[in-house]
């Protein structure tokens, strides 16, 4: 599983980063964690509000900072 | 009630003498923390529900199409409603250029945004009443849109954007489905979030208004600064600019300083130099914007808020 945090470093990003290594590491799921910072890749995904969180290329959640339980759901280990 | 209460705490709980400087200040701060308090925290709440429906992907594609005018005019409308940080100012920025949105009315939005922004309105509408908050949103919005009109006028002023800009190509997002719990979730996150980075400025603003609505003598602000000053709104544009992430924590001073004779186009030139221009937003600005359009975009918006200033100040 690849999960990418779309943020170009702002405190919100780093504090989604942390959410999502917590969620992954309680469930143990096995997962590809990258912090994307290059707004060239960022706008790849088609997203203008940061941060933003994508499972397996699929863009979860824009401009907020996620609940643990939601990235559990979405890496489908809630 | 909040009156009531206020009186009470003041004149029964801590026995002072109505009418004197302490018991002014002490009362007006009490009344005015209380208020402002309630008013931020229910009025984010409902700002935040209506601006789940308006994130920047959709706005985008309504600017799209839009001819210059119109497109100015619309984009800072949606510039209000929209939710948006400084920080998501450079991918907003790329994204609707990307999109087609012309540069001026992209620039309309990043003025507009950050200008008219829920926390200035509420301190406005509960400190200066609801005539003034509406002034100020209908004088802002004319700023954001001639300021994008003119420099989307300007020249082949798609050269003075930073050349990668119009290299980056946008994928097509298919964005999550809100529910409604969604959204009250996120409006009770975004309301408490905002409320923990503001509550001490708006608490210390209203001290130090207290302070001046209590002590200051009632011409203070007239003597120095009135009317009759040419200098008066040049420079309180130039004091504002440094004040950025501190809009919360001025409003109630300058709320204090009208009461002492500050006429109101210094006070609306005053708020919006806080809110519109400020360094930081220059420099994230600067990532896309050559220093060339940097420098007229900030001269731009300096000249059309002192003319708001001056304008106001000779019709009213």
């Amino acid at each position: 599983m690849e999960i990418k945090i779309l943020g170009p470093g702002c405190a919100k990003c780093n504090q989604v980063e942390k959410i999502v290594k917590e969620a992954v590491a309680e469930t143990g799921v096995d997962a590809r964690i990258e912090h994307v910072t290059d707004f060239r890749k960022i706008a790849g995904f088609g997203v203008l509000s940061t941060p933003s969180v994508v499972v397996d290329g699929q863009v979860k959640s824009v401009g907020k900072i996620p609940k643990k339980e939601d990235v559990k759901t979405w890496i489908g280990k809630a | 009630m909040i009156k009531a209460f206020a009186d009470w705490l003041t004149y029964s709980v801590f026995k002072m003498t109505a009418g004197t400087h302490l018991a002014d200040a002490v009362n007006f701060f009490v009344y005015d923390t209380i208020k402002i308090i309630l008013m931020l925290t229910v009025i984010i709440y409902v700002v935040s529900i209506i601006r789940s429906f308006f994130p920047p992907e959709k706005v985008k594609k309504v600017l799209a199409g839009k001819s210059e005018f119109t497109g100015n005019i619309l984009a800072s409308l949606l510039g209000i409603v929209t939710p948006f940080c400084s920080c998501s100012a450079v991918p907003v920025f790329i994204g609707f250029l990307e999109a087609g949105v012309p540069l001026g009315v992209t620039l309309s939005f990043l003025i507009a945004s950050p200008m008219i922004n829920e926390v200035a309105l509420v301190l406005l509408w509960g400190l200066f009443g609801a005539k003034i908050a509406l002034i100020y949103i209908g004088t802002g919005m004319i700023v954001a849109i001639t300021a994008g009109f003119i420099l989307g006028k300007i020249p082949a002023v798609e050269k003075m954007v930073e050349d990668y800009v119009w290299e980056i190509r946008m994928g097509e997002v298919i964005l999550p489905e809100l529910t409604w719990k969604d959204r009250f979730e996120q409006a009770s996150d975004h309301t408490q979030d905002i409320l923990k980075r503001v509550i001490l400025y708006v608490i210390l603003g209203i001290g130090v208004g207290a302070v001046i609505h209590g002590y200051a003598p009632i011409d203070f602000v007239a003597k120095y600064a009135g009317r009759d000053n040419p200098f008066a709104v040049p420079l309180a544009v130039l004091i504002a600019i440094p004040l950025y992430s501190n809009a919360a924590g001025t409003i109630p001073i300058v709320q204090a300083l009208m009461g002492k004779g500050m006429p109101l186009g210094t006070v609306l030139a005053f708020m919006m130099a806080i809110t519109a221009i400020s360094f930081p937003e220059m420099v994230i600005l600067r990532k896309v914007l050559k220093v060339k359009l940097l420098v007229i975009f900030a001269a731009i918006m300096t000249v059309a808020i002192i003319m708001v200033g001056y304008l106001f100040n000779a019709i009213l």
